[in-house]
């Protein structure tokens, strides 16, 4: 089981180191190096930008990641329930389709507050 | 004959003798996991050059014209000629890019989706690393993807680029959670069938090698369709490219990258897509098992690589005959459409399961009453949303009677919580 590990942190590594190669070899040793100002700035319409691009946005969507967030850490409470599956008595369906019943609550209150909505 | 069973095997069994002599034993195997790491990212990192060349060629033909075919036979070289240019153009850093984010956002989008071929079995004993937690794994890595394309988008400073990664927040983090209830599917049905530890990607396909019916396609076709759609949904591929749109926000996300840190950009899509595949035919497919495959191991491969090819080739299809879908459309697909649907389906499944387990009614009247119930809850959900489409319409038709001007789009994303009812049957 340690060596699974293992391979996967030298796989992380590895998998860096191999798309940074190119990159590298491009920018230092292949690739021309005639920079310049105009060269350099931002495309975007053609004409010259302007005004600060890190401004503060309007996400529309930011409930769409809270119930996201939500969503999420309670898909992981599924993973030990469908890994024990096998063994369990029928009776822990119970348990399980409250806890679904639960997180479909929640999904029909988002739902029906507007939530979903595009604005 | 022992080679042509176990090759990986074999190989290392002679290497960790010839290296024995000279090193300590734990060396050795260092050595075995930086060799075998590297082998799989070299062999992850090359299929692209002829995934992008199948793919434009498909294109090609999908709509109507040749595709690439003049560098090499059939043009199969184009992708080596396009990545020899990518290397010889200039480096160009936008002013006022945050550079260090923007430098790595590249290199981290080919990282997360390469990582995942670390768990994914090519044959009964050809894997990178059977993980005890592949299906989690998969999950955790995948979920980066997002983070590069969101860090690369910022860092550019252009606002066409924010623009794209501010999409990306809506689209890649709402498609995961369809995703992963999807991938509950086969963790489940894998412990139903008794395999020891049904979260590593080498037993998932095991229990799926008995018969033709055990594949999880058959078992649950429901989840296979919708962990198919949310995960090219997460590729970010047309019909889900709002991140790129070309032809609303320029390019999205990489306007402002050129030469090879688009090029890496380009390879984790192409590869990504490629992944999904590989995805789908490990866990609904019954990955590399078919045929005679315990007499000759190395066929899975074979039917692996046909299998995920078959399901990449879906993908391309979807990208070639689909456009692009509006982003509110987009996201009521998912949160009012596929996550209760895959609600309701992993309930029916687990119930259905446990009332007419193997162990009774046999394997095969298993999986008849498992695909049963997914059918049920499929006719369920279409005809509710069928139901409340109507509705909708008919209520847009009394405000705006027909002859009038068209109305504006603005009740789209009206409430009508009907599919959700179809989880509460349950």
């Amino acid at each position: 089981m340690q060596e699974s590990w293992i391979f996967i942190g030298v796989f992380l590594l590895i998998a860096g180191i191999f798309p940074a190669t190119p990159i590298i070899l491009q920018s230092v040793i292949l690739g021309p190096k005639k920079s310049n100002p105009v060269k350099n700035s931002t495309y975007e319409c053609g004409i010259e930008t302007f005004g600060d691009t890190w401004v503060q946005f309007k996400v529309q969507y930011y409930i769409f990641t809270l119930v996201f967030v939500v969503f999420d850490v309670g898909m992981m409470f599924l993973f030990p329930f469908a890994v024990a599956y096998g063994q369990v008595p029928a009776f822990m369906l119970v348990a399980v389709v409250g806890f679904l019943g639960i997180i479909c609550g929640g999904l029909i209150y988002v739902w029906r507050k507007g939530a979903l909505r595009w604005v | 004959m022992e080679f042509l069973s176990n090759p990986i095997g074999v190989i290392r069994d002679w290497l960790a003798g010839l290296l024995s002599g000279f090193l300590p034993p734990d060396a050795v195997s260092l050595v075995l996991v930086i060799l075998g790491a590297l082998v799989v990212g070299a062999l992850g990192l090359t299929t692209p050059l002829f995934l992008i060349w199948y793919e434009r060629r498909l294109i090609g033909r999908m709509q109507d014209r040749v595709g690439p075919n003049r560098v090499g036979p059939e043009g199969l070289f184009q992708t080596v000629a396009d990545a020899l240019k990518l290397l010889s153009k200039e480096d160009i850093t936008p002013i006022g890019a945050d550079k260090i984010v923007y430098n790595l956002a590249p290199i981290m989008a080919v990282v997360s989706v390469l990582t995942m071929w670390a768990v994914i079995p090519l044959a009964v004993n050809i894997v990178g690393t059977d993980l005890n937690i592949g299906v989690l794994y998969i999950v955790s890595v995948g979920s980066l993807g997002t983070l590069a394309i969101m860090l690369g988008g910022w860092a550019s400073n252009n606002k066409y680029a924010l623009l794209g990664a501010f999409r990306t927040v809506a689209q890649l983090v709402c498609y995961e959670v369809p995703m992963i209830l999807a991938l509950i599917v086969p963790v489940l049905l894998a412990s139903s069938v008794g395999v020891a530890n049904p979260m590593s990607m080498q037993e998932v396909v095991a229990a799926q090698s008995g018969a033709w019916h055990e594949w999880f396609l058959f078992k649950a076709p429901i989840a296979f369709l919708i962990f198919f759609i949310a995960s090219v949904a997460e590729t970010g591929r047309a019909p889900f490219d709002l991140l790129e749109a070309e032809s609303e926000i320029v390019a999205g996300f990489n306007i402002e990258y050129s030469g090879m840190k688009f090029g890496m950009f380009f390879v984790a899509e192409f590869l990504h897509a490629f992944t999904v595949g590989a995805l789908v035919a490990t866990l609904f497919l019954g990955g590399w098992s078919g045929p005679f495959v315990e007499q000759a191991p190395l066929l899975g491969v074979v039917y692996f690589i046909l299998k995920a090819f078959a399901a990449y080739f879906l993908i391309i299809l979807m990208r070639a005959a689909l456009p692009r879908i509006r982003i509110d459309h987009m996201l009521d697909l998912n949160w009012k459409f596929l996550v209760p649907i895959m609600l309701a389906a992993i309930v029916a499944i687990a119930v259905t399961d446990k009332a007419l387990p193997r162990a009774t009614v046999g394997p095969l009247w298993n999986a008849v009453a498992l695909f049963a119930a997914n059918l049920v809850v499929a006719v369920i959900a279409v005809n509710w949303t069928s139901a409340a489409a109507r509705q909708m319409r008919q209520a847009d038709e009394s405000r705006n009677p027909p002859g009038a001007a068209p109305a504006a789009s603005a009740d789209h994303g009206h409430d009508a919580p009907a599919p959700a009812a179809s989880h509460a049957a349950h």
